[in-house]
């Protein structure tokens, strides 16, 4: 009976607060945790971020894209930038992924954020457009837009088929694999559109090297 | 098959999902608001709360029961991030500062999920499913009672009473919210979102560097991101994440989630006003608006304006390589007419008048569906306007569902179409003045500066959360002003259609007459389509002239 006398609105705060904690308790904590367990026990490895082995190994998730680079070399030696930071370049030996506004540190994510008609951004694409056809071997109208833009996540482990099929040629070089071999690694690690028409065909860089290095 | 094809197929795909949800969902809503039997879960947490279920309030006192509620989330929201360095599952992160503190709080009780930071930096695991995804049902459960509230006003006559908040906001989580976010929380793991508590799993690449995997309960806190129409990402790419949206299946599970609550409502208001016509009027405005802007931002980001755009060979900047053009503007276009601002791509590198297109549709008022609740309510008060204006050009009196528009009900009216769009423009023009809040633009060289912080404003002030993310919107200037202007942008309409609800529920019915407009019919949907563009076009057209327009014709 003390409740009915305290003012009204008064009152309203309380029951606030209280159905507050309930819905705290509820939502976050039983839900989350019920959730977990569900998860966990119904679909382990995609709760747990789709992991894959090379040579019984952890070497990624395959829904997170990674950077295949190396240090470059200037004069013999490793070359580093006016910040004293290391310059990478694109390892031959692998199929490269897209730019990257994170540099696939996974511990963030996120885009540039350049406009459409940013100038940096203009430059960015040109300069990546002569490196890709110099690395690829290749005419610079022939590099897919994909090669020159970063991804909105920083993380995409994907690249569009033709941008894969412009690796096949040099990575199968390097490799001193046959072009076919490689061709029909690009096959077996290019995923369709979903039922046939949701979202874009596309190939998974970080299985497709997966599979390159569990060859040998 | 071809990118067109395949598009086309992909919405077309979406709306038949919705279609099919559109009369079981919106019945179940119906029924669940209508009805008088309460669970024994819900009789224990009315005893728990002391709340007398079966004591309806007047407008005013569920008006405050909602701002109390609100009020008391904000200040819990706070103190956690506050405090976070004391808590648990919180990965050896830091308090959070005051203002962010501040703004994150404002943002995810107003249903806006704006965030001003990188989750992955900022946020520990408690946090974000304890504060920020418990705010997600919280706050899309509050739009959804104000809306009930809002199409009873229609429904009864001659009552000041309109529900009991308490009761009404409970059965929204316990009976619609919370169960489809068990079985689309499980179908996103299934899809392959995470849904653990790791604080992260380090590997060594093929060529040997290591990589940290980050962990955290995504999937339970995805679903509720987009069904509740919030948008605040787990990670800082959002739906862009691979781990928040790994292909193009869950990607179109995500954009059906966000509209689906909206879109099923006009079927409950429908129903609860008994005339189901009235839901296919008001659902097809919404429909026509969401074709016509998606039309529009796929068309301009499959054009590719922009000399970097060009010089790229396609407007993949800020995309993913599985989404692609077709699903990132089907996704940009749903999350700015809905109030959910989750993105799957980085809006601030769409095209000029792409990006545009997402920032007007946000300026529509979010009425194409709508946020959860929001949308029908706010689309409400444009039918009302509408018969108004329609009401004007041939002199008779104007009435809505038999219940007269009188000058008090016009007046609620235009305080509510005000509200909004004074506080977004008063925003935005205080930060294009302050030489501080200028600094924070991004991409410089361009009217694509000012456009960033248009489109601060414009996703605050209607609640959206969706961001130009150029924009460093972490200091105080923004912090403060993002926060008010959330804050404004919810509780002010909130307040005015409850007042509005409390003034038709009073009302006798009128009967209809051969001079009584039919709400029903295409010719009212047409006149509404236009009212809703041609009043908010009107009111945003000069600043939109200025960003998008200045940087795309």
């Amino acid at each position: 009976m003390m409740a009915s006398r305290l003012p009204a609105t008064m009152r309203q705060f309380g029951v606030a607060a209280r159905a507050l904690i309930v819905f705290t308790l509820g939502l976050g904590v039983i839900y989350p945790l019920a959730m977990t367990g569900l998860a966990q026990t119904l679909f382990h490895g995609n709760a747990n971020g789709s992991v894959i082995k090379v040579h019984g190994r952890d070497v990624a998730s395959d829904l997170i894209g990674q950077a295949y680079t190396r240090q470059a070399t200037k004069d013999g030696r490793p070359e580093v930038d006016a910040d004293g930071k290391p310059v990478m370049v694109a390892d031959p030996l692998w199929f490269q992924t897209r730019p990257s506004a994170v540099e696939y540190d996974a511990t963030g994510s996120g885009a540039s954020q350049y406009g459409p008609n940013n100038a940096d951004l203009l430059a960015a694409v040109q300069q990546r457009r002569k490196a890709v056809a110099e690395l690829e071997g290749v005419d610079p109208a022939q590099v897919p837009p994909d090669a020159l833009t970063a991804s909105g996540s920083g993380l995409d482990p994907q690249i569009s088929p033709a941008y894969a099929a412009l690796q096949v040629g040099r990575v199968a070089r390097e490799r001193g694999l046959d072009v076919a071999e490689v061709r029909q690694l690009v096959r077996e690690n290019t995923s369709g559109r979903t039922l046939g028409f949701l979202g874009e065909p596309a190939v998974n860089v970080v299985t497709l090297n997966a599979d390159l290095s569990a060859l040998g | 098959m071809s990118d067109t094809t395949a598009g086309l197929l992909q919405v077309g795909f979406l709306i038949a999902l919705l279609a099919v949800a559109y009369r079981p969902l919106g019945g179940y809503m119906a029924r669940v608001y209508s009805s008088d039997k309460d669970s024994r879960i819900e009789r224990g947490t009315y005893r728990l709360l002391g709340v007398d279920a079966r004591a309806e309030q007047t407008w005013a006192v569920y008006a405050r029961s909602a701002i109390a509620f609100s009020t008391v989330s904000v200040v819990l929201l706070y103190l956690l991030q506050r405090l976070q360095s004391h808590l648990p599952l919180s990965l050896g992160l830091p308090d959070i500062g005051s203002g962010l503190a501040f703004n994150t709080a404002a943002s995810f009780v107003s249903n806006t999920n704006w965030q001003s930071y990188s989750p992955e930096a900022t946020m520990g695991h408690l946090v974000q499913f304890a504060g920020l995804a418990v705010q997600n049902f919280l706050s899309a459960a509050v739009g959804m009672v104000v809306a009930v509230v809002v199409i009873r006003g229609f429904a009864r006559s001659k009552t000041d009473r309109l529900g009991n908040f308490w009761v009404d906001l409970i059965r929204t989580v316990l009976r619609i919210l919370l169960p489809i976010a068990v079985v689309g929380g499980l179908a996103l793991v299934a899809m392959g979102v995470v849904q653990n508590f790791s604080g992260g799993h380090e590997v060594t690449s093929v060529i040997g560097q290591t990589q940290t995997i980050p962990g955290g309960p995504v999937a339970s806190q995805e679903v509720i991101k987009e069904l509740g129409t919030n948008g605040g990402g787990y990670y800082n790419a959002n739906s862009g994440h691979p781990f928040e949206n790994p292909n193009g299946l869950s990607n179109l599970f995500e954009i059906f989630l966000l509209l689906l609550i909206p879109v099923c409502l006009t079927r409950t208001f429908g129903l609860m006003v008994k005339d189901k016509r009235q839901g296919y009027a008001i659902l097809g405005v919404m429909g026509t608006l969401w074709a016509a802007f998606t039309f529009a931002a796929t068309f301009f980001e499959t054009q590719g304006a922009g000399t970097a755009t060009q010089a790229a060979g396609a407007a993949m900047e800020g995309k993913e390589t599985r989404f692609g053009e077709w699903a990132s503007a089907l996704f940009a276009t749903s999350t700015t007419g809905t109030s959910t601002g989750a993105v799957n791509s980085a809006h601030d590198s769409f095209t000029p008048l792409g990006g545009g297109t997402a920032l007007f549709h946000m300026m529509l008022g979010e009425v194409s569906p709508g946020g959860t609740g929001t949308g029908l309510y706010g689309m409400l008060v444009l039918a009302v306007l509408t018969v108004f204006v329609a009401g004007l050009m041939v002199g008779r009196t104007p009435e809505y569902l038999k219940k007269k528009i009188t000058a008090r009900e016009m007046k609620l009216v235009s305080l509510y179409i005000l509200a909004t769009p004074t506080v977004v423009l008063v925003g935005a023009s205080l930060a294009m003045g302050l030489a501080s809040a200028r600094a924070s633009i991004f991409n410089t060289d361009s009217p694509h500066g000012f456009s960033e912080v248009l489109y601060a404003f414009t996703s605050a002030g209607n609640n959206n959360g969706s961001a130009f993310g150029g924009l460093s919107a972490n200091i105080p200037f923004y912090n403060t002003a993002l926060g008010l202007v959330m804050l404004i942008g919810r509780f002010l309409p909130i307040v005015i259609v409850l007042a509005l609800a409390g003034s038709f529920a009073q009302q006798t019915p009128v009967p209809v007459t051969e001079g009584t407009l039919p709400t029903h019919k295409a010719l009212f949907v047409t006149l509404l389509i236009g009212v809703v563009l041609i009043v908010t076009g009107l009111t945003y057209f000069p600043a939109l002239t200025l960003g998008p327009l200045a940087e795309g014709l």
